[in-house]
């Protein structure tokens, strides 16, 4: 069977750019090219990884995308779920028409509105948004219900956000750069009671580019090739009423990642994870669903140390999300960091471990309604 | 060389949308008027849903059995919201929660008052998970989901 590898990387930094969102892509995708040796025509096609209106202030996006990304005279498309144009990249290879593919996702989120005004509009005119409903609205309900139903503290859940700012002090392309203590997490601005200002991810610009090629053609490309070995998404229904927030759509989607990749003992087989948690609980709660811990032990895993840059399984060793937030491309970030680790590429936020299989998650919608789980090896 | 500048172009853009409400759901808004609150039953499954929808998302199956529910529920869970955003109407702080009807087998969001928000340890101290509230009727109605102003708890 064919297999696809991710071959290179390249990402630009996640605080604010003077530069135009145009030539701000430019940069990262030029950087990637660079270092594969490829020109510009070589490229197979192009899957791009980017929100149009309410991210970027214009009306179909890509078509402003498409010249930064090299895609002139070139098969394109594009997903607003970065996770999704990366799977999409990869079906191109898989399905044998292409031997290359760059997979690129970018936004400026200085340039436009909070994350808040923004998720709004997810919801519905009729029955949402009248009532104030956002993104993160949604999460401090189902925070509520993660604590109250198991019993996690909302010290426990702080912990996330200290240990991911923490871990973004070593990664030179992080947004929010800033050593938190506990303290500090506990007593920042209750803005959605139980959620406090820094226990919600910031908004961030940010462009991540991977490349994407056959094993034949991977091999010639690069020494250290990073393979595709699990794939798993599951949606939830849109609106969060018909839900329990707590029992979503992430463990459907990580046992079809798991099946595809061979895993059964996720704990033991996962060396590192890259999780989306653009709140810090969510992290907790991701992980129990991703099977690192048992439903409700999140507090317990993280009072463990087992997540941290040292322990067993480190999660977000980047910072994750929480520490850079370029909205629709925070999923390919997280493909990119865990790539960067088997690589052993990723600086000075290489985890100590060895990483022979990596774990790439990415999210979207109100409380989980989207969930995507990728597995990388070596 | 001059010093490097960070000029910018701002801008702000206000557009017209007309979404339509469809039957089942304007149906819904016009029973608001009434003061009565009502869901649509799966033939299938059997669950209430409100807000209502045509069809049941999970059978795929349509629903046309209209079923009045309880203007009385519980919080399955809430957020005291204390942060101003753009476009957003509605004056801080001001409770989202979801609540379940009783008679119904989905949450239904809305707002939570009719008590003194301006502190939040009194506040903790009166919604609760699994607490009781009730509809609070506006008293002009405008065929949409304001017409309940918003739920209060119950003594």
């Amino acid at each position: 069977m064919q297999r696809v590898a991710i071959t290179h990387v390249a990402q630009s930094s996640g605080m604010e750019s003077k530069e135009s969102l145009m030539d701000f892509t430019y940069r990262v995708n030029k950087e990637i090219l660079d270092k594969a040796g490829l020109k510009r025509r070589e490229v197979g096609c192009i899957v791009a990884g980017s929100a149009d209106i309410f991210h970027s202030g214009l009306s179909c996006a890509n078509a402003f995308d498409w010249d930064g990304i090299g895609a002139f005279l070139k098969e394109g498309s594009r997903a607003e779920e970065s996770a999704f144009s990366f799977i999409y990249g990869c079906m191109r290879i898989l399905s044998g028409r292409y031997e290359t593919v760059l997979v690129t996702a970018l936004v400026k989120g200085s340039e436009n509105p909070d994350n808040d005004p923004i998720t709004s509009f997810y919801g519905d005119p009729f029955y949402l948004r009248p009532v104030g409903v956002n993104e993160s609205v949604v999460a401090a309900m189902q925070m509520r219900q993660y604590l109250e139903r198991y019993g996690v503290t909302e010290e426990q859940c702080a912990k996330v956000a200290v240990k991911n700012l923490g871990n973004a002090l070593f990664n030179p392309y992080a947004d929010r750069k800033r050593r938190v203590s506990l303290e500090d997490v506990m007593a920042s601005e209750r803005v959605y009671d139980p959620l406090k200002a820094l226990e919600c991810a910031p908004k961030s610009d940010g462009v991540v580019a991977v490349l994407l090629a056959s094993e034949e053609r991977a091999k010639t490309l690069s020494k250290k090739p990073v393979w595709l070995s699990g794939y798993g998404c599951s949606m939830d229904h849109f609106h969060p009423g018909d839900r329990d927030l707590l029992k979503g759509q992430l463990p459907a989607a990580a046992q079809r990642a798991y099946k595809m990749a061979g895993i059964d003992d996720p704990g033991k087989q996962i060396d590192v994870a890259e999780v989306c948690e653009p709140y810090a609980f969510q992290e907790l709660l991701w992980c129990e669903h991703l099977g690192f811990c048992g439903e409700g032990q999140g507090g317990r895993w993280i009072d463990s140390g087992m997540p941290l840059m040292d322990g067993a399984l480190p999660v977000n060793p980047s910072g994750g999300v929480l520490a850079t937030n370029p909205y629709p491309a925070r999923g390919l970030y997280r493909i990119a960091e865990a790539a960067l680790q088997i690589k052993e590429e990723a600086g000075e936020h290489q985890v100590g471990k060895k990483v022979r299989t990596a774990l790439a998650h990415s999210t979207h919608g109100f409380g989980g309604q989207c969930h995507s789980v990728v597995i990388l090896s070596a | 060389m001059a010093k490097e500048e960070h000029r910018i172009v701002k801008g702000q853009v206000m557009v017209p949308y007309e979404v339509a409400l469809g039957k089942t759901w304007s149906m819904f808004y016009d029973f608001l008027k009434e003061e009565k609150i009502m869901g649509k039953k799966c033939p299938q499954c059997s669950r209430v849903l409100v807000p209502p929808r045509s069809f049941c998302p999970r059978c795929f199956e349509d629903m046309d059995e209209w079923v009045e529910v309880s203007q009385e529920g519980i919080v399955e869970t809430w957020v005291y919201v204390n942060m101003p955003f753009f476009a957003q109407e509605l004056k801080i702080p001001f409770i989202s929660a979801q609540i379940r009807l009783d008679g119904s087998d989905t949450g239904f969001i809305h707002q939570v008052a009719g008590i003194d928000l301006t502190e939040f340890e009194k506040v903790r101290e009166i919604v609760k998970l699994g607490g009781r509230v009730k509809a609070v009727w506006s008293r002009e109605k405008k065929g949409n989901i304001l017409d309940i102003a918003y739920f209060e708890p119950v003594k």
